[in-house]
């Protein structure tokens, strides 16, 4: 008999669902019970998460198709806490839309549910499975704004791509099948001690559709549309939550079954590394809207996400993991901002709406000081410590040429978000915007500012959880 | 352990900028902002003078040590004092309370941003002077670029964006590569305290690149030719105080950073690549006194004079002899009174004129004589007379490379030549001659709070002129420990 309690998060949020689709056809006007509810259930399933799962060292169920370790716990209170945030902050923004509608927290919800079945996954079947739940759960999030043509060609961008790339990533699946006889991770990597060329040609299937799911250079094509034309609160949570799944799942695959084969995919690693971590910063230069800027900027982060897994060490995985955690919390604050920029029920996104932003909103503003020096990397924010980890994790394994490549387009990129305080800073100033924001928005940007800012005092907390993961 | 003195002068600070976020900005002369902040800067000044009189002077070892287990295993926040960096602190807390006396006259708006700034940066250059730590000092090494970055951006002039982008990209770039050396030397030596890698040592095979990584951190900062180019339009853009901060402490940080780190840590290499550093230095001193000697405007003559000065510095930090880096530790405190003060009086004839084009000035010496007086004292203590600070200095300097490198020494004396030439020249421009232009009649002779502040600078630049023994007697001893280690590494390579 499995012990079902392990996977309690998964079913309790599967069974929620359903039961707020049942709710959502009997019941009339019941979005924000729906809503409410749903942030509710993020809640418990967080907390049954950190009850059941967050002590438990390594266990394998359902003849080891799902893996509950720390890291599998850990991502999942991430992502629980992440998507319970994003939801929390977006009710005003879609109100003002009027796209205020039953399927949204509940298509959070399911994307979430495909996460951490993701996360947990020890099994190519399993993994491809909860990636098509996030997914298709995605593709409609994409769109859900669909009065605005942006917004559905976002969302048919998004599907067209990201279906080709499942089809890359299924193929490898299936070449890695075929050559090993199992889809099961463990048993792969036993079988596995051979350099065939059709296995590397699987695993690089599988890397270009996971380097397609979490927008790493050169297949991140897809990422500055989608995230301009989606609706803001949909785009904070793409560049939030689905990358905490994908990365997990990046991690598992390569240290896990193909730990051995590390010759074979270090090189593709450090690539895709080295030309986000460049390409974010260079083409983010050039950016008008701040959205398309965040996903430039985002792609230069995953870069370093990826400069970490690059590295074949536990170091470098924990590493990763903190570098997300803190860019996590830098995207929601940066977000935050995002969303305060409204007057008469209009939102403003682009960099020039920022101008003199100091003038009218002092606090905002310093606030936006804060996660843009953070972003860039400069000390003694948070920042600067995920890129700390990083590096100390890439030097050890004397990679030096990552190491500056890095640190170079961290300059690089300090320019653009430089380039950005200086309008709020030193530019002339606009129109007041409204102030009269909802008080989780106020919350939730106060907090991960101040963690942002303090994060310095007690960096040890967040590295004494991490160092729990231990992979390889 | 007793009293945590080294942390509470670097929190003090950041508390009086806490405290004043809380308070209400008000336009114009916003005197709670200016009262709080001096009040804080002062005590912090007294308290590092109680810093400076219980400090033991006959002892190299580093005092006042604190140290907290930071993030657990691998960096320890660390900080304590020896002969070399308290002078640094105490330089630090000096100029900050003036420079918050003469934002009275030049800031206008946002009054309450700026002191706080201020505070913030005060707090980041003492961490600087006393971390013990690598990462402790590149963290508050890093981290004073954001408020002078702010302070350039938006309270400085017409170009000040430019110029803001200038300062923080160069100094990013240079500090990277610091960056990836000190994690290098994490891995290599499995500690990054300074204290046990003075007695560890670290390899010689490694010590080149990790040297030179050092190098561009420290080479933007101070600012060596070629790189220097940051800096005048830094200073020209940057509002009075941001110029004194400028060009008091933050060049002074590149100075430490080559005596405790470069010197103290990768002795084989410093040795090697003490030709570099002399011929980039002389190549400094000359250059940019000839450049100075061409300029217009009166802030950028300063700021090339200052180039000019730190070659000296750096030249005098790699004679290795005990008269060198003595007399490049007075230069920088002096150079830190000197520039401090020649770059208020620019601000003084600025506030009224709101020019800083020598063209603009002439003959006023019968208007505003005062100033003339300490103008000129200043210019001469710029220039190297004896009797000032900057004699003091600048001959020590000479001294040790005259043992080192005689060719050096004479190029190095010609730089003395021409700065006696430009800032005479500049001081007969602005103040002597025809009085042509007619607005200058009404100008107004130094008011009490100016007054007061060139006055203060104007004491010590004069006492360690006569008197250097306070400065020579705290930095000896380190000193001497610092080159007898230095003399022991490289010979045992």
């Amino acid at each position: 008999m499995e012990n079902f309690n392990l996977v309690l998060p998964e079913i309790f949020i599967s069974l929620s669902i359903m039961f707020l689709l049942v709710l959502g056809v009997f019941k009339n006007d019941s979005s924000k019970t729906i809503f409410n509810i749903s942030l509710l259930v993020l809640l418990i399933t967080a907390i049954i998460t950190i009850n059941e799962t967050f002590s438990v060292n390594r266990v394998t169920l359902f003849n080891s198709s799902i893996v509950i370790d720390h890291m599998s716990s850990l991502m999942k209170i991430i992502t629980l806490i992440g998507a319970f945030l994003v939801l929390v902050i977006s009710s005003a923004y879609l109100k003002s839309f009027k796209i205020f509608k039953i399927e949204y927290p509940i298509l959070i919800l399911s994307s979430v549910l495909g996460m951490m079945v993701m996360i947990s996954s020890n099994d190519l079947m399993v993994f491809y499975m909860g990636l098509e739940l996030q997914s298709l759960a995605l593709y409609v999030l994409a769109t859900f704004n669909r009065d605005q043509l942006k917004s559905s060609e976002a969302g048919l961008k998004y599907f067209v791509l990201s279906a080709l790339s499942s089809g890359l990533l299924l193929y490898g699946c299936s070449l890695i099948y075929g050559f090993s006889g199992s889809t099961n991770f463990n048993v792969i990597s036993s079988q596995l001690n051979s350099n065939e060329y059709v296995l590397t040609f699987g695993i690089v299937f599988i890397l270009v559709g996971l380097a397609f799911k979490i927008s790493a250079v050169p297949f991140h094509m897809w990422a500055p549309d989608v995230y301009e034309g989606s609706p803001t609160s949909v785009t904070l949570f793409f560049t939030m939550v689905p990358k905490i799944a994908a990365l997990t799942v990046f991690i598992r695959f390569l240290y896990v079954p193909f730990l051995n084969l590390i010759d074979q995919w270090q090189m593709i690693i450090i690539f895709l590394s080295i030309a986000s971590m460049l390409f974010g910063a260079i083409a983010a230069i050039g950016q008008t809207n701040l959205k398309r800027l965040i996903a430039y900027s985002s792609i230069g982060h995953i870069g370093y996400t990826l400069a970490g897994l690059a590295t074949g060490s536990n170091e470098g995985i924990q590493s990763s993991i903190i570098y997300i955690s803190i860019y996590v919390i830098m995207n929601l604050a940066l977000f935050s901002c995002l969303l305060m920029l409204k007057r008469n029920n209009q939102y403003y996104e682009d960099i020039d709406d920022l101008s003199g932003l100091s003038k009218n909103h002092p606090l905002l503003s310093l606030s936006l000081l804060v996660i843009l020096f953070s972003l860039a990397g400069i000390p003694p924010l948070a920042g600067f410590f995920a890129k700390f980890y990083i590096f100390k994790a890439v030097i050890e394994q004397s990679m030096y040429f990552l190491a500056i490549v890095g640190l170079l387009s961290t300059v690089i990129a300090a320019f653009y978000y430089l380039r950005i305080i200086k309008i709020i800073y030193f530019d002339k100033e606009k129109e007041k915007y409204d102030e009269d924001h909802s008080l989780w928005l106020k919350f939730s940007l106060t907090f991960s500012t101040i963690l942002i800012l303090l994060y310095f005092i007690f960096p040890s907390q967040l590295i004494d959880v991490v160092s729990r993961i231990n992979i390889i | 352990m007793n009293f945590p003195i080294l942390s509470s002068l670097i929190l003090l600070p950041t508390i009086g900028a806490l405290f004043l976020f809380f308070t209400k900005d008000k336009d114009g002369n916003n005197l709670t902002a200016k009262y709080v902040s001096l009040f804080t800067s002062v005590v912090n000044f007294l308290i590092s003078i109680y810093l400076w009189v219980s400090f033991d002077q006959s002892t190299s070892n580093f005092q006042f040590i604190e140290e907290r287990t930071w993030i657990e295993g691998f960096i320890n926040y660390k900080v304590g004092v020896d002969g070399i960096s308290i002078l640094f602190i105490i330089l630090t807390t000096f100029i900050t309370p003036l420079c918050i006396v003469s934002v009275n006259n030049s800031i206008k708006t946002r009054l309450r941003d700026f002191l706080i700034a201020i505070l913030i940066m005060e707090s980041f250059m003492i961490g600087v002077f006393c971390a013990l730590d690598l990462v402790v000092f590149y963290l508050f090494f890093e981290a004073g670029l954001i408020p002078m970055f702010l302070i350039i951006g938006i309270w400085g002039g017409p170009k000040r964006v430019y110029s803001a982008f200038k300062f923080f990209l160069y100094t990013l770039l240079g500090s990277v590569l610091m960056l990836v050396a000190i994690i290098s030397i994490y891995w290599i030596s499995g500690t990054t305290d300074v204290i046990k890698l003075y007695e560890l040592g670290i390899d010689a095979k490694y010590q080149n690149l990790l040297w030179l990584a050092f190098f561009s951190s420290f080479a933007v900062k101070t600012p060596m030719w070629p790189v220097h180019t940051w800096l005048p339009d830094a200073h020209v853009e940057a509002p009075t105080a941001g110029s004194v901060l400028l060009a008091a402490i933050l060049l002074k940080m590149a100075g430490y950073g080559f005596i405790r780190f470069s010197l103290g840590l990768f002795p084989i290499a410093s040795e090697i690549f003490t030709p570099l550093i002399y011929a980039l230095s002389v190549i400094a001193i000359i250059l940019t006194s000839l450049i100075a000697l061409m300029q217009e405007d009166m802030k950028k003559l300063i700021a090339y004079s200052s180039v000019a000065h730190m070659g000296f510095v750096t030249l005098g930090i790699f004679t290795i002899q005990q008269q060198g880096i003595e007399g490049s530790i007075i230069q920088m405190i002096s150079h830190g009174l000197v520039s401090a003060a020649l770059f208020l009086c620019v601000g003084v004839v600025y506030d009224r004129m709101h020019s800083r084009m020598i063209s603009t000035y002439g003959g006023i010496v019968s208007i505003i004589p005062k100033y003339s007086i300490l103008f000129m004292l200043f210019t001469l203590a710029a220039l190297g007379l004896p009797g000032t600070s900057g004699f003091i200095g600048e001959f020590l300097i000479l001294m040790g490379v005259f043992k080192d490198n005689f060719l050096v020494a004479v190029l190095a004396s010609l730089g003395v030549i021409l700065g006696a030439a430009y800032m005479l020249w500049l001081y007969k421009r602005v103040v002597f001659g025809k009085l042509v232009n007619v607005e200058l009649k009404s100008m107004i002779d130094l008011n009490k709070s100016e007054y007061f502040i060139l006055a203060c600078l104007a004491v010590p630049t004069l006492f360690f002129g006569f008197y250097p023994d306070p400065l020579i007697n705290t930095i000896e001893v380190s000193v001497k420990d610092l080159i007898s280690m230095y003399d022991l590494n490289v010979m045992v390579k």
